[in-house]
Order: C-alpha cells, then sequence, then structure tokens
C-alpha cells in the first residue's frame, strides 16, 4: 500500500460534502467579478472618464484597498477594482475548505474511521487539496470565459483567472501547513487567516506607499507588494506588461509550502499537532466557575489575536495618513476630487474616515466569529451537559454575547489608537490624534454590533443555518462596502448593510439617528435571538 | 411511595419522525430505575425531556415535582446529569471541568470529589482533549456524584468503561440508593441493570412496552420446560399457552407461558414424569423477547 492509496475515493468524498458549498463560492465570485467588470464598461466609456479615474483611484487609502492603479483600460481598471477583495474571498474559500478536509476530520473523529479504513497517510491531506485545486481551476476558467466574454482581451482575462486561482492553491498550502501545526480547526483556521491578513497587509503598504510611474498614472508599487502573493496577482499587470513569469512565482510558492506540509505530517501522529499538550490545573480557579468566566476562557485566544491585528493594522495605517497629504501638494486634480466629496474634513480625516470604516466590517469578522462560538458549543454536544445544570439559557448566552459586544468595542479602540499613535508621532501630536482617531472607530461600532443582533437571532432561529446565514451577511456587507458604489446599486439595497448608515469620521460630524437607530435594532434582534433560543430544542 | 418522576402520554416528533409516542414512565422516589430498550427507542430523547433539553409536543411531565421545561433551572440544582456521549471543552483540563459542572449545579463538596478522582484513577490535570472515550466518561461521573443532589440521570454511563471502573461505578450508584436518593439509569449492560436497579421500563420504538421489577418481568414471559416421561408425551401442542414442543426419545421440551403451568402439569401426569426441569428465561432471551417484538402481551393476544 502506497502513503497516497485511498486519495481518490476521499476526494469523491470531499467533493460530495462539498457539492453545494463549493460551487456557491465559485459562482459566487465569479458573478460579483462579471457584475463589476460589466459596470465598469458602462461606467467608464470615454478616454476622459477613465483618466479621471486612473487620478482619483491613486490614493494611498484607496490603493491600500484595492491595489495600484495599472493602467487607464477597461481591463486595468476592473483589475484595480477587483482584485484584492476577490483574491481574500479566493484565499478564504481555499483554507476553509482544506482545514475542513484535513484537521477538522482528524479532530471530529472522522479521519480515524477513514484511516483504518485502506487509505495512506498521505491520501486525507492529498485528496483535501485535489478538492481545493479544483475549485480554484474552475474558478479560474469561469474569471477567464466571463471576462473575455465581457469584452476583455483574451491575454488580460486568462491573467486575472490564473492569477486568482493560483492564489487561492497558495492560500491552500498555507492552510495545509497551518493544519499540520495547530492541533485543532480553529487554530488552523486562525493560523490560516494570520497568513492572509499578513499577506494583505504587506501589499496595502506596498501600494500605498507606491510612486508614480515616470510620465504615466500608473503606480509603481513598493518593495512590501512584492512579498505578498496578492500583491504579485497585481504585478502580473495583465492588461498591460502581462508579466506572465508572476504566476510562476505563485506556483513555485504553493509548491513550497505544499512540499513543507507533507514534510511536516510525516513527523507528527495522526489527531495530533506539532506541539505537545501541556497539563492544566487540577482545579478550577474561581473566575472559570461563572457561565460568564468559561465564556472568557473558551473567547480569549480569539480576542488576544485580534487584538494584535488591529493594532497592527491600525498602525500601519496611521503611519501612511502622513503619504495622503504628500500626495495631494503634488496631485491637484486628486486635491480637487476630495473637496467634492468632502464636507468640511481634511484630505487626512477623509483618509481616516474611509479607512476606518472598512476596518469596522474586517472587525465585524471577530463579531460574527465570537457569537458563532455559542452555535459550535451546541453543536459539538458541550453545550447539553452545561444547559442540564442551574444556568439559564439567557445566562449562558449573555455571557458570549458580553465578551463579542465588549471585544469589538475594544478592537475598534485599539484600531483607532494604533492609527492615533503612529500618525500622531508622524504630526507631532500623539494624544490629540489618539483620542480622535479612537473615538471615529468607536463611532463605526454600531455597524458590527447591529450585525452581532442578526448573529444572534439567526442562532435562535435557524440553528442549522446559523453559521452560513451568519457569513453570508457578512460577505454581502463587505462586497456592498467594496464594490456596492461602483455598480450603481440602489440606495435601498446598500442599505442593508448597517455600516453604509454610518458617516466616515473624522471626515463627518457623528450623526446621533443612525448610531441609535443601530444599536436599537441589535438590540432587538439580540432579544429576538434569546427569546427563540429559550423556546427551541437544543440541536446538535 | 412518591414518584420522583412521572410521565404521560408525552410524545415528541422530530419531522416526520415520531420518536416518543404517548410514553409513560414512572420512577419511584428513592429507586434505582434501569431504562432500558434497544438503539433508537427513545431513551435518550425522554432523557433529554426529562431535563427540559428538549421541548415536548404534548403530555404530561413531572421531575421531582416540577416541570421540567418552565422549571429548568431551580430543578438542575436538585439534580445531577451523566449524558451518553460526554463531550467536554478541549482546552479545559478534566479537574477544571469537574469544578465547572460543580459549581454551576450548586456547588460540590471537596473531599468527596478528592475521594471520587482517586477512586475513578483519573488524572485531573490532563487537557479534556487528550482524555479517551472512557475518562470523559469518569469526568462526568465524579462531578455527578461529587454533588449532593436529590436525583441522578445517566444515560448509558458505563458504555466506555472497563471491569474494574465499572464496579467502583456500581459502588456509588449502591450508595447513592442507601442515601435515599433516586437514579435513573438507561443502559445496555443487562448484568448491569440485574445487579443495580429496583425496577425497570422497556421502551420500543417510543413506548413503554413493559415496567417492573425484573422478577415480574421474568414472569411475564415463556419459561422452558424439559420433562422426562416413562410413555412419549402427547397432546401438549393443544393445550393453550404450550409452544415450541420439541419430543426427544424419552424426553420432551417445550416453552410454556406464565400462568398455564396447572393444566400441563396435569396433562403431562399422564405420562409418568420421572424428571421435569423449568428454566426461566436467562437475561439476554428476556430482553431480546421485549425488544424484538415477541413481548408477551402480544404473545398472549394472539
Ligand atoms: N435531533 C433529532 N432529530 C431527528 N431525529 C432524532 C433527533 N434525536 C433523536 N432522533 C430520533 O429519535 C429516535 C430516538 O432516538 P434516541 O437517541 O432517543 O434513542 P436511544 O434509545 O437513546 O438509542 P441508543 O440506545 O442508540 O442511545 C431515533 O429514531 C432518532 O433517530
Ligand atoms: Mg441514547
Amino acid at each position: 500500500m502506497s502513503s497516497f492509496t485511498g486519495t481518490a475515493r476521499l476526494a469523491r468524498l470531499a467533493l460530495r460534502r462539498d457539492r453545494v458549498q463549493l460551487p456557491v463560492w465559485v459562482f459566487g465570485l465569479g458573478g460579483v467579478l462579471a457584475a463589476t467588470a460589466a459596470s465598469v464598461s458602462g461606467a467608464y466609456t470615454t478616454d476622459a472618464e477613465r483618466a479621471a479615474y486612473a487620478v482619483t483611484a491613486a490614493n494611498p487609502a484607496a490603493m491600500a484597498f484595492n491595489g495600484p492603479v495599472l493602467g487607464t483600460d477597461l481591463g486595468s481598471i476592473t483589475m484595480t477594482e477587483t482584485f484584492t477583495v476577490l483574491a481574500v474571498f479566493v484565499a478564504l474559500m481555499s483554507t476553509m475548505a482544506v482545514v475542513r478536509h484535513t484537521r477538522q476530520n482528524e479532530e471530529t473523529g472522522r479521519a480515524e474511521l477513514v484511516g483504518s479504513a485502506i487509505v495512506g497517510r498521505h491520501a486525507p491531506l492529498t485528496a483535501a487539496l485535489i478538492t481545493v485545486a479544483g475549485a480554484n481551476a474552475a474558478l479560474a476558467v469561469l474569471v477567464g470565459l466571463l471576462l473575455n466574454a465581457n469584452g476583455l482581451s483574451p491575454a488580460g482575462s486568462w491573467g486575472i483567472g490564473l492569477a486568482l486561482g493560483l492564489v487561492g492553491v497558495v492560500f491552500a498550502g498555507v492552510a495545509a501547513v497551518a493544519a499540520q501545526l495547530s492541533g485543532t480547526s480553529r487554530g488552523a483556521n486562525g493560523l490560516a487567516a494570520a497568513g492572509l491578513g499578513l499577506a494583505f497587509l504587506l501589499r496595502a503598504v506596498g501600494d500605498s506607499l507606491g510612486e508614480q510611474a515616470p510620465g504615466g498614472v500608473t503606480t509603481d508599487s513598493a518593495f512590501f507588494s512584492w512579498l505578498s502573493p496578492i500583491g504579485w496577482g497585481h504585478q502580473l499587470k495583465p492588461f498591460t506588461e502581462t508579466n506572465w513569469w508572476v504566476l510562476g512565482l505563485l506556483a513555485v510558492l504553493a509548491g513550497l509550502l505544499v512540499a513543507l506540509a507533507y514534510a511536516l505530517t510525516a513527523h507528527r501522529d495522526l489527531g495530533a499537532g506539532m506541539l505537545p499538550d501541556r497539563a492544566g490545573p487540577a482545579t478550577a480557579p474561581r473566575g472559570l466557575l461563572r457561565p460568564l468566566g468559561l465564556a472568557w476562557r473558551l473567547q480569549r485566544g480569539a480576542v488576544l489575536g485580534w487584538s494584535v491585528a488591529m493594532v497592527v493594522l491600525g498602525v500601519t495605517f496611521g503611519a501612511l495618513g502622513e503619504e495622503i497629504d504628500e500626495m495631494l501638494e503634488n496631485n491637484p486634480q486628486l486635491a480637487e476630487v476630495f473637496r467634492q466629496f468632502g464636507t468640511d474634513g481634511t484630505p487626512a480625516d477623509m483618509y481616516f474616515g474611509m479607512v476606518l470604516g472598512l476596518m469596522a466590517i474586517a472587525a465585524a469578522g471577530y463579531t460574527v466569529q465570537a457569537l458563532l462560538r455559542m452555535r459550535a458549543e451546541e453543536s459539538s454536544g458541550v453545550l447539553e451537559p452545561l444547559l442540564a445544570t442551574a444556568v439559564s439559557r439567557p445566562r449562558w448566552m449573555l455571557g458570549h454575547i458580553l465578551i463579542a459586544t465588549a471585544g469589538t468595542v475594544l478592537l475598534l479602540v485599539l484600531l483607532g489608537s494604533g492609527a492615533g499613535l503612529s500618525y500622531g508621532l508622524i504630526v507631532g501630536d500623539v494624544p490629540g490624534q489618539v483620542v480622535s482617531l479612537a473615538g471615529a472607530a468607536l463611532a463605526q461600532a454600531p455597524g458590527p454590533l447591529a450585525l452581532a443582533g442578526a448573529v444572534v437571532a439567526v442562532i435562535g432561529l435557524l440553528p442549522g443555518r446559523a453559521v452560513a446565514l451568519a457569513w453570508g451577511a457578512l460577505v454581502v456587507c463587505v462586497l456592498l462596502g467594496q464594490v456596492g458604489l461602483l455598480l450603481e446599486l440602489p440606495q435601498p439595497v446598500l442599505d442593508i448593510s448597517p455600516f453604509t448608515h454610518l458617516p466616515p469620521v473624522p471626515a463627518a460630524e457623528v450623526a446621533v439617528t443612525p448610531i441609535l437607530s443601530l444599536l436599537a435594532a441589535g438590540l432587538l434582534l439580540t432579544a429576538a435571538g434569546v427569546a427563540a433560543f429559550r423556546r427551541r430544542d437544543l440541536t446538535m | 411511595m412518591t414518584a420522583a418522576i412521572s410521565v404521560t402520554k408525552l410524545v415528541k416528533t422530530f419531522g416526520p419522525t415520531r420518536a416518543l409516542d404517548e410514553l409513560d414512565l414512572s420512577v419511584r422516589t428513592g429507586e434505582v430505575h434501569g431504562f432500558l430498550g434497544p438503539n433508537g427507542a427513545g431513551k435518550s430523547t425522554t432523557i433529554r425531556v426529562l431535563l427540559g433539553l428538549l421541548r415536548r409536543d404534548s403530555g404530561e411531565v413531572s421531575v421531582l415535582g416540577a416541570d421540567p421545561w418552565r422549571d429548568a433551572v431551580s430543578l438542575h440544582r436538585r439534580l445531577a446529569y451523566v449524558p451518553g456521549d460526554v463531550n467536554l471543552w478541549p482546552n479545559l483540563s478534566g479537574g477544571e471541568a469537574i469544578d465547572l459542572f460543580g459549581a454551576l449545579r450548586g456547588g460540590l463538596d471537596p473531599g468527596r470529589r478528592a475521594e471520587l478522582v482517586e477512586r475513578f484513577e483519573l488524572d485531573p490535570t490532563k487537557k479534556c482533549r487528550a482524555y479517551s472515550k472512557g475518562n470523559r466518561q469518569k469526568v462526568a461521573l465524579v462531578a455527578a456524584f461529587a454533588s449532593d443532589v436529590e436525583l441522578y440521570v445517566l444515560d448509558e454511563p458505563t458504555a466506555g468503561l472497563d471491569p474494574l471502573m465499572d464496579s467502583v461505578f456500581r459502588s456509588y450508584v449502591q450508595e447513592a440508593r442507601e442515601a435515599g436518593r433516586t437514579v435513573l439509569l438507561s443502559s445496555h449492560i443487562l448484568g448491569e441493570v440485574e445487579a443495580l436497579c429496583d425496577r425497570i421500563s422497556i421502551i420500543r420504538e417510543g413506548r413503554i412496552v413493559e415496567s417492573g421489577t425484573l422478577g415480574e418481568l421474568r414472569h411475564l414471559t415463556r419459561t422452558t420446560v424439559s420433562v422426562r416421561t416413562e410413555r412419549p408425551v402427547t397432546g401438549l401442542d393443544g393445550l393453550p399457552g404450550v409452544h415450541d414442543v420439541r419430543n426427544g426419545d424419552d424426553t420432551t421440551r417445550f416453552e410454556i407461558e406464565p400462568g398455564r403451568f396447572d393444566a400441563v402439569l396435569r396433562h403431562l401426569a399422564g405420562f409418568g414424569v420421572l424428571d421435569l426441569t423449568s428454566t426461566p428465561p436467562s437475561l439476554e432471551e428476556l430482553f431480546l423477547r421485549f425488544y424484538g417484538g415477541d413481548a408477551p402481551a402480544e404473545a398472549e393476544a394472539k
């Protein structure tokens, strides 16, 4: 028996388990891309419009989230507008799928059952990688076809498709390594997400610091972008230079990561991580012996991880704030655009308003994750004996809700303070900037908190679908925030996202009405969710 | 005697599945009550309704005089539950899990906890993810028996225990009974049921098919009789309550329903009985009959 025996059977099993999930990802992402491409070609019909786009898109805030401006042709505009956000989603699709078919199977004992059948030791990982590579290949083909059908050049269309697919495969490799290192699927997903965050951040810094190319409208990203596989995708420049060799970089990195994962599998037992389990205390500390204490114990790792991420993001974006002033001095056209946009804010205020608004949606990722912990506790069966003690259902829920809420507020304050610290050091006013940007970040809190109410409501009302619905709601918010305006969606559709309703403080005044309405909506939905949970069966 | 648990006409459905179908159950205060039935019969579902974890569709349920759905919190202070499949938090130690369950139930006796940990040979410093199935079960058992409660609800608590630990478990159940506590014990291990239970209820397809002491249940099923006679026995087949007659050289074997001995013995006397043995059903035979749908009530109705 070779160490790969049974791979084909396991891959079929994985495809069967994912027969809904992966197609939804692939066609959903393809659909978003096609819609955006169509609206780009509708919005920028003349050379003048396209040149104006290049001017406005080449500002540090926009480039941090979208990537460098690559040219004034429709293909390049489409690339800038869509590639980063799609690459992040493709990476998430890939890491979650790999963890689901490797570490999660080991954790639930499914792998043991399968492993005792005729299956080689490398078969489960190989099957997972084949499945995920297949999904990415399908996505690459779909993207190539859709963009080409939309009138973009074949080379460029296939270039975007291949770059997205290969980014997905690279992150499948990242997840494969994470699944060997960590003993739990939660930990493996966290490690992989940290890798993705780092890749995003490196290219955000590199693209933000990019310099205008001599004589043109395009931007040359700074060195940091070259440290990130997502950054490489942009550097392919599929519609202008078409640096095909960049795809080779992605392929080589994917290969190295997969090789590392295989090397690690050979050095551990089934079900174990790389780090040995340490012994715990023989008796419980007093703080643990309440529902809130238990919830904190279960959630504190996530709070810590997200806190570090938020401080890093805040400090980074704060440091980039200086660029915006410099940029406006050299670019009067852009300054004019900013003034048209602007209320009474300075350009730096505009920048921070935009960045904090988008980062609040990212922070909502924590909120959703923390609240879904309740569902995980229920379906894994640990909740059953807990609720057979003298703990009421609302009291148990409130412990988790309290931590998710306080954690969200903490993350936003850390984000704003981090930005205030680094920007304050640059402009010479640390206390003033920390207070003002922390306050501005806090003004975004009603967004994640309203979403939190929706998550609690689905946990109470639709437990079986809660995980998919909660993450789906967050994805909708991200997409509405990133491409909603570009797609010229009607206001009622944009209004679905709670984040749409909050003004970009500090560039705008704090508005009390949306804050209070969103908090009230969150509270009502939470109450509905708790009430529904009280009245329903425990659902495994 | 008062009833610790009393259930009448309990119905619980999961979509199209009727898991509990007008189930009646009565557990007296101070007894160890065995709850038996084939896989999927509805034991765990019944227990979850008794704990207020599932909501009943209809029927009356009273546990320690309270409604488990409405008064869940105050009721749970007075009982301890060991689930059939013990799942624990992977990153808590066993000791932490024991203390947590104990504290949330209203406190546990540290001396008794220490004794239980020692008797069950549990290492409380291990992380729960590192425990075997049997050790996870021990964590739940220690947490349950260390609490001073009126009712223990145990769903297949020994399925993963080795024989040594099984006997420790039995001694704690005995001790609970001697202290006047009530125990509801769901189990597939017949020896355990015979050793521990005062009364037994057998559930099949969501209904209680029989309830009583082991002696009463034995009494309800057929006895195997083997008789040696001077002349070959004839005419047995025609007697009511006699089944499976097999004639040997001088020995005849048959099965007989309870309460039918009189006529049969009179009939046999005519053939010169040399020797007669009557074997009550073994525990296995007894339960196979109840589980397999060949219950005496139905047999008699035929
Ligand atoms: N949450 C649920 N959803 C749907 N059906 C369920 C659910 N829980 C139990 N059932 C069904 O109800 C019936 C009774 O199940 P239950 O778990 O109570 O059996 P059991 O007697 O405990 O069996 P075992 O001896 O195997 O533990 C089974 O047919 C089962 O499939
Ligand atoms: Mg059961």
